[in-house]
């Protein structure tokens, strides 16, 4: 078969027909995929959820956004209940101030703001070193756990805190201290805020924004 | 016979990155691991195969002259479908692969390929032309992300030989140039040879 | 003050070449001659910081707002290679010096990672218009930056002995691998 000519109205026609294709095409992979890539996410979410709070998995999970008290930007909160009592708080916590920038740490609360758990979500720390900050990687961040933030200071030692630096990692150390510190005081913020609302209004928390069930 | 030929000039002969050095961008990005070169590689095949097999089959109704936005916009449907169909099914994959995932539209062996042969050969040719190079670059990728993860954290697939930190340089940026660089000197010793 | 970190952030530290693996092709391929790095390094700054904006404003104003965002690839690469061309017409007939110095890269321009690879960035960074222009600028500066130190190394590494199983690419690669190591001093610097 000869080559079309190349004309205006060919060169129009072929290329509308073509993208037409395509964007129908996508359109339905992308129905196809909806589902599955909302179920991959609820999963990513609530699996690292349950790292920082045990029982998530079979809790009811409700999520808010709280802006940080000093004023740099939004952490998220998750509120699990299991059979209607809060068993925890999962907070998402975030720093900028890692080896490689920003990092995102989440970490879990009970009631009284002692820490469950923690652990690092997204990094960009070198490998090796601040990368210890990850429970997959090494135990160190073990040592937040049980630890009141209210009585021990969250801080390296070097800085005249509790926290045992990683060895040749301080900046990321110091990094991961810093968004658990923010991740506590917007939860005691937040507490007292929600403990207000209970008496006032009678246990309604007012400002929910979804919830995810299991 | 002539087949045979079409698909073993990708892996070796004109393999996509030791020979014509074509997509290096990839290449360095993502082999940290074995795995990440595996599926970066396998990904892009994916592309490679669907969009030859498109372009061939369409080549005789394009006009010459949009021949080239017609042939971005097909391979940009199927990195679009790779995309949506990773982050459903394998979304640790599409995680760890991230940025890269979307790029391999602008990957220099894609549209290479379709100029240069889908936009001439049979459907049936072009595809084993796309088959041949896809296997040729997931080989390449999973070689030197093999490689970079044995050295770097003495590990292989995830599988740790050694419970010790490896040579660090190796799974951070300089090492990916390092590592390539050799191997490249390397293979060309070697099909120097033979 | 925030908008000179994100610069010497994306220069220095986040460097797009030597950390980030983009646009590695014109990194080896263009970088042999200091002059031709720093025409290139231009014809990038120019065409990365109106891309951004295009295709910031093109995401933000028509594909979110028809819920389509899953075009994003297919839209933003259609937009660079017209944006590429219109930007040859216009300066062809505008300006012919400046066409002359960056003409001829230009149609590389459009297959350069770089390009995309930042457009994706911002919007998944979420940076509102202003942050990500500054974003693009120093992106590019970084990428520029990099080409001009690669091609002034080059140009020496010619009149060197090298084994010849490492000649041209093998041994440029050793080269940009002792660069992103000295470039990884910078980390952490912001």
């Amino acid at each position: 078969m000869a080559k079309k000519e190349s004309t205006f109205l060919n060169m129009t026609l072929t290329l509308f027909i073509i993208t037409a294709v395509a964007a129908v095409a996508l359109a339905y992979v992308y129905k196809l995929t909806e589902t599955p890539i909302s179920e991959a996410k609820a999963k990513k979410l609530q699996t690292a959820i349950s790292v920082v709070v045990p029982g998530a998995e079979n809790g009811e999970i409700t999520i808010d956004t709280v802006p940080s008290p000093d004023g740099s930007g939004n952490l998220e909160f998750y509120t699990i209940k299991v059979n209607g009592e809060i068993i925890g708080t999962a907070v998402k916590s975030f720093t900028n101030s890692g080896f490689g920038g920003h990092m995102a740490v989440m970490v879990g609360f009970d009631q009284d703001g002692k820490i469950i758990d923690s652990n690092v979500l997204e990094h960009q720390e070198t490998p090796g070193l601040g990368d210890k900050t990850n429970k997959s990687v090494s135990s160190w961040n073990d040592q937040f756990k049980g630890k009141d933030p209210q009585n021990e200071n969250i801080k390296v030692k070097k800085d005249g805190g509790v926290i045992d630096a990683i060895t040749a990692a301080t900046i990321s150390s110091r990094a991961y201290s810093d968004a658990v510190q923010r991740a506590h005081s917007a939860f005691m913020v937040h507490n007292e805020k929600m403990n207000k609302e209970d008496v006032n209004t009678g246990g309604t928390i007012s400002n929910t924004e979804s919830a995810v069930t299991n | 016979m002539n087949n045979w030929k079409n698909f073993t000039k990708g892996i070796i002969k004109e393999n996509p990155v030791f020979a014509l050095l074509l997509g290096m961008c990839p290449t360095l990005g993502v082999t940290t691991s074995a795995i990440n070169g595996l599926g970066m590689g396998l990904a892009t095949a994916f592309v490679l195969v669907l969009s030859n097999i498109a372009i061939s089959s369409v080549k005789n109704f394009v006009p010459d002259k949009v021949r080239i936005p017609v042939f971005v916009v097909i391979i940009a449907s199927f990195v679009t479908i790779v995309q949506l169909l990773m982050e459903a099914y394998i979304p640790a994959l599409y995680d760890s692969l991230g940025l890269f995932i979307p790029l391999i539209v602008v990957n220099c062996i894609v549209l290479g390929r379709a100029e240069a042969f889908a936009a001439k050969n049979t459907i049936f040719s072009s595809m084993i032309d796309g088959l041949g190079m896809g296997v040729g670059f997931t080989f390449a990728l999973t070689l030197l992300g093999a490689v970079r993860e044995l050295l770097g954290s003495y590990s292989l697939f995830g599988y740790k030989f050694i419970e010790t930190d490896g040579i660090l340089v190796f799974v951070l940026a300089p090492g990916a140039f390092f590592g390539l660089g050799y191997l490249i000197a390397l293979i060309r010793k070697l099909s120097k040879k033979s | 003050m925030e908008y000179i970190l994100i610069i010497i952030g994306a220069i220095f530290v986040n460097n797009i070449v030597l950390t980030q693996f983009l646009g590695i092709c014109p990194f080896l391929g263009v970088s042999t001659k200091v002059k031709t790095a720093i025409g290139m390094g231009g014809a990038v700054i120019f065409v990365m910081t109106l891309s951004t904006i295009v295709t910031w404003l093109v995401m933000k104003y028509i594909l979110i707002k028809f819920n389509i965002e899953f075009m994003q690839t297919i839209a933003y690469i259609l937009v660079i290679a017209a944006l590429v061309q219109m930007v040859e017409i216009i300066l062809k007939k505008i300006s012919p010096p400046l066409y002359q110095a960056l003409g001829v890269f230009l149609p590389l321009i459009t297959t350069n990672c770089t390009i995309l690879g930042v457009a994706i960035m911002v919007i998944q960074n979420d940076f509102n218009l202003l942050t990500s222009v500054v974003f693009a600028i120093g992106m590019s500066l970084g990428f520029m930056l990099a080409l001009v130190i690669f091609a002034g190394i080059r140009e020496h590494m010619d009149k060197l002995p090298i084994p010849k199983g490492m000649k041209g690419v093998p041994a440029a690669l050793v080269v940009a691998g002792i660069l992103a190591l000295a470039f990884m001093g910078f980390s952490g610097l912001v």
